[in-house]
């Protein structure tokens, strides 16, 4: 107990003084708390055609600050939900993900032989198979979708590296004295799981987690991009989808365009950059002196 | 060819402060002569290795002087070292199973090595292959890749290479300490034969296996924390040492032929210190039964008897 | 090596039998009636048109033969080359459609693919030498893998192609040209084929230089580069060895990034209206010309195995170790 509270603050300390941890997660969480607080700041349904006349630039009026789509509508509410269906995606998406990446790695690894070998060539199978040309048929052929319909779609192709690394753990671990010396005291294999493996693997599963959220929300982007996301709602992929289908770029209505990406691009590369704080936390060889 | 080492501060740097791992050695090794270093784990022996030749950071060099053959070692300078590792000073090192690039095949790699310190490969090669034949390995190693080779015969051929340019000073770190008894014996014969056909001048062999020592070596040098304790001929140190330290660490060997029934193993009660902030004055102070208030103060190592070195209050040197 | 290569040509012969099935399941189990679904679509009400279609359809789909027997004639005609007709482009033949919109896609994917990953395999390794370098390099690797494909296509068409007007952003060539063998024509070809593969290469770009950083400083603080360093080896030849042994895992990567790479090209050619695979695939999709779509997506799973196996040939070319039998699935 002593032992692992004293882990737990060698940690915290560490954790605040990482420039990268700091930086990546200031970043995720200013999109967080938008995505949270954002939407209630503006009374404009994202899809809704509200303004007339031509399209309105970001802060020439109060009612638009992030200014108008061609057809009238608020960019600032479409950005705010479309970050919600983000996080969502990229939380339920990336979750999943990392939860069948988990089990299908960690009973391969554990279990061996012919259990490890099946797993083994389901995971390279799956790997091998492009994620995009599966999730496009499955999408091409519904009419409906909802996000959660979409989150689960992309959990269950984004998993195999996961698998893949999360095997290789459990090797390393499943081989270690600790275990052998549980196994000894006659310890049963499920308790063994839980109370000697899992507290080791624990921040490995938090990076990959972190990995998985960013994969899954790129990976919503491009699939709401061409048009086979959620068939209701706004998405900043989706946004992007408008646009370009509407001449936004010839329109020079960059405002459209622009916010979601950006968003995209430091949400992710934020969550890379704190995925590699959280490893050098988690490694003491890799901090900087 | 003779090493002198005079007064060498190596520290560790860590986040919470630097580690004194190597206080204050001097000590001098003459031409041809083999010394063991031996000590506890931490005591200082792979410090001092590393800070000969490899003097990169978390190592921190601190003070001191290594002269070698007359010349000094600049040591402190990466780049200027280049000139004498390999020629001058050379090592087998600890994790020598692991020391060949796994993709390049040995003969290519040991070519490529040789062109890039200025050495032709065909004017090295007939000497290499004669001591490959010397160690036992087949002429045939030379096209093979390191994965290929078990471990004991990557160690030889990783003695070999180190010493292929024929070194002044050769340091062997822990190469025994993975092995099995036999060929434990066989690596360190093999060691004494490079001395004398002349592949190397003089050795340090680093071990905590005071056995092995006492089979090869000429001298042992014994280590404790950070300090130098006790430097002496081999049989020396193991029939009548003189510092405490070593007293305790050679009756604590067990001795063949003797049962438990008869006489029980002794061990050192205590621990040895942490080197962040080491106690003042002699390191072994807190575990020493003669330990007495002198002791506050680091004892200097002197020679009590001809080439008999040792660091304690208790045995005042010639020049006390 | 037979072992080695034995497991993957039958992952990859497994993995085309189950895609191949994914492919030919997904229809029958979708809700509705495909053939009214797909009559429906045609949009045409002229009976002619409307009988034989059905008629078409109906035996294609082998509605009325045994699950079992349609399978088999899927794989017979998938065997015999026939993907079909496309319904979008009636009556160009799916093949026929894949095949011209193929060469774009190459033309695009392979100079990206190959240059991004040998300039990142450069840039990662400078970065490893001196502390600044590695300080822009970084954040510029991160922010260039985080951003998705579409976004920076669409930075660089409305940045340099209508912004600054340096480039066309739509279609492979000028509209008012016909493919023929002149420089006119050749320019018309690079000009558009430009953007597009700047976009791509600017994105994967970003990952191989991350990814070789990272592999290569692990690599110098190895015990093999200590030891060359402990004999007072030049960095030069350190790095050199470095460098090589780190092209290993980079070698493996490419192979597992394969499919969002081709991905990438799928969305960056529906930005720039590029007549490759991806943007035939969209317009099958919002036509809902299943023939297509099943076509194309066959056609790029067996594209990803063909050049998985491609690399996975590389790979043991490269690393002496597979060569001599003894490393099996460390790729």
């Amino acid at each position: 107990m002593e032992k692992n509270k004293k882990k737990r603050n060698e940690f915290l300390y560490f954790a605040f003084r990482n420039h990268k941890l700091r930086i990546g997660l200031l970043i995720v969480v200013f999109f967080l708390v938008m995505a949270i607080i954002g939407p209630s700041f503006t009374e404009n349904d994202p899809l809704s055609f509200i303004h007339r006349g031509a399209p309105l630039k970001p802060f020439q009026s109060e009612d638009f600050l992030f200014g108008t789509t061609v057809f009238g509508q608020d960019v600032y509410s479409q950005f705010v939900h479309g970050l919600r269906a983000t996080f969502v995606v990229g939380a339920i998406g990336g979750g999943l993900a990392t939860l069948i990446g988990v089990i299908v790695g960690f009973v391969g690894g554990y279990m061996g032989g012919k259990t490890d070998e099946g797993l083994n060539m389901g995971t390279n199978i799956v790997l091998v198979i492009p994620t995009l040309a599966v999730l496009l048929i499955i999408s091409a052929y519904l009419e409906v979708r909802g996000i959660l319909l979409e989150s689960i779609f992309i959990g269950c192709t984004a998993w195999p590296w996961t698998a893949r690394a999360v095997r290789a753990q459990t090797f390393s671990l499943r081989a270690r004295e600790f275990v052998d010396l549980a196994k000894m005291t006659g310890m049963k294999s499920l308790k063994i799981i839980f109370k000697e493996i899992a507290p080791n693997m624990m921040s490995y599963l938090l990076l990959v987690f972190i990995l998985q959220f960013g994969g899954a929300t790129l990976n919503a982007a491009t699939l709401d991009f061409i048009g086979l996301g959620p068939t209701e709602g706004i998405s900043l992929g989706l946004m992007m989808n408008h646009a370009v289908a509407h001449s936004a770029l010839l329109l020079d209505i960059w405002w459209w365009f622009i916010p979601p990406g950006f968003a995209i691009t430091a949400i992710v590369g934020a969550l890379y950059v704190t995925n590699v704080g959280l490893d050098e936390v988690f490694n003491p060889k890799l901090r900087e002196m | 060819m003779s090493l002198h080492v005079e007064n060498l501060k190596v520290y560790y740097q860590t986040l919470s402060g630097d580690v004194r791992a190597l206080d204050g050695a001097t000590f001098d090794i003459a031409d041809g002569e083999i010394m063991g270093l031996a000590g506890e784990s931490g005591c200082g022996k792979t410090t001092l290795a590393h800070s000969l030749i490899r003097l990169t950071p978390p190592l921190k060099f601190i003070g001191g002087r290594v002269e070698l053959d007359g010349e000094e070692l600049p040591i402190a300078d990466m780049e200027k070292m280049d000139d004498f590792r390999f020629r001058k000073i050379s090592i087998v090192p600890q994790y020598a199973m692991n020391a060949l690039n796994p993709t390049r095949k040995i003969g290519k790699m040991t070519a490529e090595l040789l062109a890039s310190k200025g050495a032709k490969m065909k004017d090295v090669e007939p000497e290499l292959r004669r001591r490959l034949d010397l160690v036992g390995l087949t002429q045939d190693v030379l096209d093979m890749y390191p994965i290929e080779l078990s471990g004991g015969m990557k160690q030889r051929m990783v003695m070999v290479l180190s010493t292929l340019l024929d070194p002044s000073l050769l340091m062997a770190d822990e190469i025994t300490s993975a092995l099995d008894v036999s060929t434990q014996k066989a690596v360190a014969e093999m060691l004494v034969e490079f001395r004398d056909r002349q592949f190397v001048k003089s050795m340090i062999i680093i071990t905590h296996d005071i056995s092995i020592l006492y089979q090869v070596a000429d001298t042992i040098m014994i280590m404790y924390a950070g300090q130098l304790a006790e430097k002496a001929s081999k049989e020396t140190i193991i029939e009548s040492p003189r510092h405490p330290y070593t007293k305790m660490l050679i009756s604590s060997l067990p001795q063949v032929g003797v049962q438990v029934n008869d006489t029980r193993l002794k061990g050192i009660p205590g621990t040895p210190p942490q080197l962040l902030e080491p106690p003042k004055g002699c390191r072994f102070r807190a575990r020493c039964p003669l330990a007495f208030d002198k002791c506050l103060e680091v004892p200097p190592f002197v020679e009590v008897d001809p080439g008999h070195m040792v660091a304690c209050w208790k045995e005042p040197g010639k020049n006390a | 090596m037979r072992r080695y290569f034995g497991r993957k040509v039958l992952i990859y012969l497994l993995t085309f039998f189950i895609a191949v099935t994914i492919d030919w399941l997904i229809p029958r189990f979708m809700p509705g009636d495909p053939v009214l679904s797909m009559l429906g679509r045609v949009g045409t009400a002229h009976p002619d048109t409307v009988n034989a279609m059905r008629e078409y359809f109906t035996r294609v789909f082998g509605l009325d033969v045994p699950f079992w027997q349609q399978y088999l004639n899927f794989w017979a005609s998938l065997l015999r080359g026939d993907l079909g007709v496309s319904v979008y482009r009636f009556p160009q033949s799916v093949v026929d459609v894949i095949m011209n919109a193929v060469p774009y896609d190459i033309a695009l994917l392979v100079p990206s693919i190959l240059l991004s990953w040998i300039a990142g395999n450069k840039f990662g390794a400078y970065a490893a030498r001196r502390k600044w370098l590695d300080n822009t390099v970084l954040p510029l690797g991160y922010t260039l893998t985080a951003t998705p494909y579409m976004w920076l296509a669409i930075l660089l068409a409305w940045g340099l192609g209508i912004k600054l007007d340096l480039f066309p952003i739509a279609g492979a060539y000028a509209f008012d040209m016909a493919p023929h063998w002149s420089w006119r024509f050749i320019s018309s070809v690079l000009h558009h084929w430009f953007l597009p593969f700047a976009s791509l290469f600017l994105v994967n770009l970003g990952g191989w230089a991350i990814g070789m950083r990272n592999v290569i400083i692990y690599e110098l603080e190895a015990d093999y580069s200590h030891y060359l360093e402990a004999l007072g080896a030049p960095q030069k030849l350190v790095r050199k060895y470095a460098y090589r042994n780190a092209l290993l895992p980079q070698i493996t990567g490419l192979a597992l990034q394969l499919g969002v790479i081709v991905a990438g090209a799928l969305v960056t050619e529906v930005v720039f209206s590029y007549p490759g695979i991806g943007f035939q695939l969209l317009a099958a999709i919002q036509n809902q010309d299943y023939f297509l779509i099943q076509g194309c997506f066959l056609f790029i799973i067996s594209g990803v195995l063909l050049a998985n196996f491609i690399i996975d040939i590389a790979y043991v070319i490269v690393d002496p170790r597979t060569r001599r039998g003894m490393t099996g699935e460390t790729a």
